[in-house]
């Protein structure tokens, strides 16, 4: 379908488009196995200026938004969702400092991130705090003209890759909520240091590690923010970069939908190939439809949300789950129109299937995105009550 | 540094077809790109402005069409671009072609080095790059592999070689053709496609690069088609026998009537 893209939008899916072709597809399935991180393509994302594409200009970006983000992260996870992961980690890492940093944090790091000579991060998940971000054991306590982090942040997105952190820890536990505060740390800050690489079922290429801190002390201006006011932060993050995620769902949808079409028309049994069965047809069918409406609504989220910074949550959890469920449903579908071929690993198929799993969890499991648009609604009618 | 490259629109070697009745390549519908080898010579001329500054020029004899090729050039890291383009260049062979660049790099005026591909991949010469250079009065090189270091005055590359390569200098201003082990050309970045849609492509003619219209195009050109002609694959085959003046007897007696 024709969504109307300008030029320049259009151009930020052709430059994405041509780093999928030639650089990702050919290389996902090594790195599915090896599990090497993809620096090459990610330094070639860099080169092409698609790491600034949603930095303000004066920080060295591009000036877009969401929706310039969304066009390309949709193609990269055409090709493989792990490469995108890598790739969008270092936004999700980089958003706090965007969205309630100080000018002087912004000056010294967006610059960086934007031109992809460094690498970001986002570090809120530990072993007791997943879905219930209340739980966080991480602590930051004020000594002199320093900070020092002490505990553990479990499964980081690029972690070990990445050279800037934002962390989120407590100051003040007895505040409850108002006693977070977000930081940002860098690699060679004394005290930090990364647990071992964890083996995933899909999404392989990207890093996932622990983030340790142990008596790791940090300059006073490195708090995000003011003090006390982590969790809105991040709250304020996730809603601007959950459509990143419901992308990846579209992306990889669209790339297993073109895998299962082109099987079927060259598939031949009884005489016929298998698209000219219409239980065939159904399903590849359905897949579209699915794949369509994943895409129309993350769109219209990234604009919503591009125009409307007060009131992102309700669209960002909606396009998240509505996203993310179809590329489950849309791969497993896949694996099913190529059947004993796609439980195979010689074709992208069941990797498009492992990989679709993560979605429906990071960022939020679609469950607690449920829970969201749900309190939303009763906010809503509420005043229109 | 300034760098001029060398660059050709040709028809995409992936999707070439011939017009049966006239033999000669049909260009409808068949996908226009830049000559890969070209490719090859931009990324290097964008590497050696990245290393040590400078400008990178890419000029094209061709239709109008080449425009577009030339943006790409732009998006890809070239700074200015430069069409020569009149009907009068039309069935230019390469002495005609080599002629016709060289007036437009007079105009030009000012460069350190010019970068060539190898050869076009549809007429296959491989002339152009060496011609260009005589006209020219310059060092050349063919086939380069590698640009080791250069400096305010010389240039230092390897030359691939059947059996190895050979180490190479010469004096600035030269030029140099490469082959596509000489690096691994870069995908268009979003600020250069920004700059190739909205930069000035200088258009140049005949009358601007005050060239002889005698020596231009099919007129100027040394080297005249008669016909163009596919090999039948399962025609009749022989075998020559006898010395060898007798087998060249018996093969002009052979191929005289095709002409």
């Amino acid at each position: 379908m024709d969504y109307f893209l300008s030029e320049e939008q259009q151009m930020i899916v052709d430059v994405a488009r041509q780093i999928t072709d030639e650089m990702i597809v050919p290389q996902r399935a090594e790195l599915d196995e090896t599990e090497d991180y993809p620096r090459d393509i990610l330094n070639a994302i860099a080169k092409a200026d698609l790491y600034g594409l949603y930095i303000h200009e004066e920080y060295g970006g591009l000036g877009g938004g969401c929706f310039d983000i969304v066009l390309a992260l949709e193609q990269f996870a055409r090709g493989c969702t792990g490469v995108a992961t890598a790739f969008a980690a270092s936004a999700l890492g980089a958003y706090p400092i965007l969205i309630s940093g100080s000018e002087e944090l912004k000056q010294k790091y967006m610059p960086l991130i934007a031109s992809g000579e460094k690498l970001a991060a986002f570090a809120l998940t530990e072993a007791n705090a997943g879905s219930d971000a209340s739980g966080i054991q991480t602590t930051a306590v004020l000594d002199g003209d320093e900070w020092v982090l002490n505990g553990t942040k479990q499964w980081i997105t690029n972690a070990g890759e990445a050279q800037i952190y934002t962390v989120i820890a407590i100051t003040d536990k007895s505040k409850g909520p108002r006693g977070a505060t977000m930081f940002v740390v860098e690699d060679t800050d004394p005290g930090f240091s990364y647990g071992v690489k964890e083996k995933k079922l899909g999404i392989r290429c990207s890093s996932t590690r622990e983030l340790i801190f142990k008596d790791c002390r940090i300059p006073k201006d490195r708090v995000i923010g003011r003090i006390g006011m982590g969790f809105i932060t991040v709250m304020k993050t996730l809603d601007q970069s959950r459509p990143g995620i419901a992308i990846l769902g579209v992306g990889l949808g669209q790339g297993a939908l073109d895998e299962a079409v082109t099987y079927a028309k060259q598939r031949v049994q009884f005489g016929k190939p298998i698209i000219s069965f219409q239980a065939v047809q159904h399903i590849l069918a359905d897949m579209a439809i699915q794949v369509e409406a994943g895409r129309a609504l993350v769109y219209s989220a990234a604009k919503h949300i591009d125009a409307h910074k007060n009131d992102m949550s309700k669209a960002s959890s909606m396009c998240k789950v509505f996203a993310t469920d179809m590329a489950m449903k849309v791969t497993v579908d896949a694996v099913q129109v190529l059947a004993g071929y796609g439980y195979m690993r010689d074709y992208p198929v069941e990797k498009m299937m492992r990989d679709a799993k993560i979605l429906q969890i990071y960022e939020g499991t679609n469950q607690i995105q449920r829970n969201v648009i749900g309190q939303e609604l009763n906010k809503e009618y509420m005043r229109s009550a | 540094m300034k760098i001029i490259v060398c660059v050709k629109q040709v028809p995409d070697a992936k999707d070439v077809r011939l017009d049966p009745k006239t033999n000669t390549l049909s260009r409808e519908g068949v996908q226009a790109i830049m000559n890969p080898y070209d490719r090859h010579a931009l990324e290097e001329a964008v590497r050696l402005k990245e290393q040590h500054g400078g400008t990178v020029t890419v000029l094209s004899m061709g239709p109008p069409q080449a425009e577009e090729m030339l943006r790409e050039a732009v998006s890809c890291g070239a700074d200015e671009a430069v069409l020569v383009s009149d009907r009068a260049f039309a069935g230019a062979d390469t002495w005609a072609t080599t002629y016709t660049l060289a007036m437009a790099i007079k105009k030009i005026d000012d460069f350190d080095l010019i970068l060539c591909g190898k050869q076009a991949i549809d007429g296959d010469t491989a002339q152009v790059g060496p011609g260009l250079a005589e006209r020219l009065d310059i060092p050349f090189v063919a086939y380069v592999r590698k640009i080791n270091d250069c400096t305010a005055s010389t240039i230092r590359a390897e030359r691939l070689m059947d059996d190895g390569y050979d180490l190479v200098e010469v004096p600035l201003p030269a030029l140099f053709t490469v082959v596509k082990e000489i690096n691994e050309p870069r995908i268009p970045s979003l600020k250069g496609k920004m700059k190739a849609k909205k930069i000035d492509i200088t258009k140049l003619t005949a009358v601007d690069i005050e060239a002889d219209l005698e020596q231009l195009g099919l007129k100027g050109s040394t080297t005249q088609v008669v016909k163009v002609f596919s090999p039948e694959l399962r025609g009749e085959r022989s075998m020559l026998a006898g010395t060898a003046s007798e087998q060249v007897a018996q093969l002009y007696a052979k191929l005289s009537p095709l002409l």
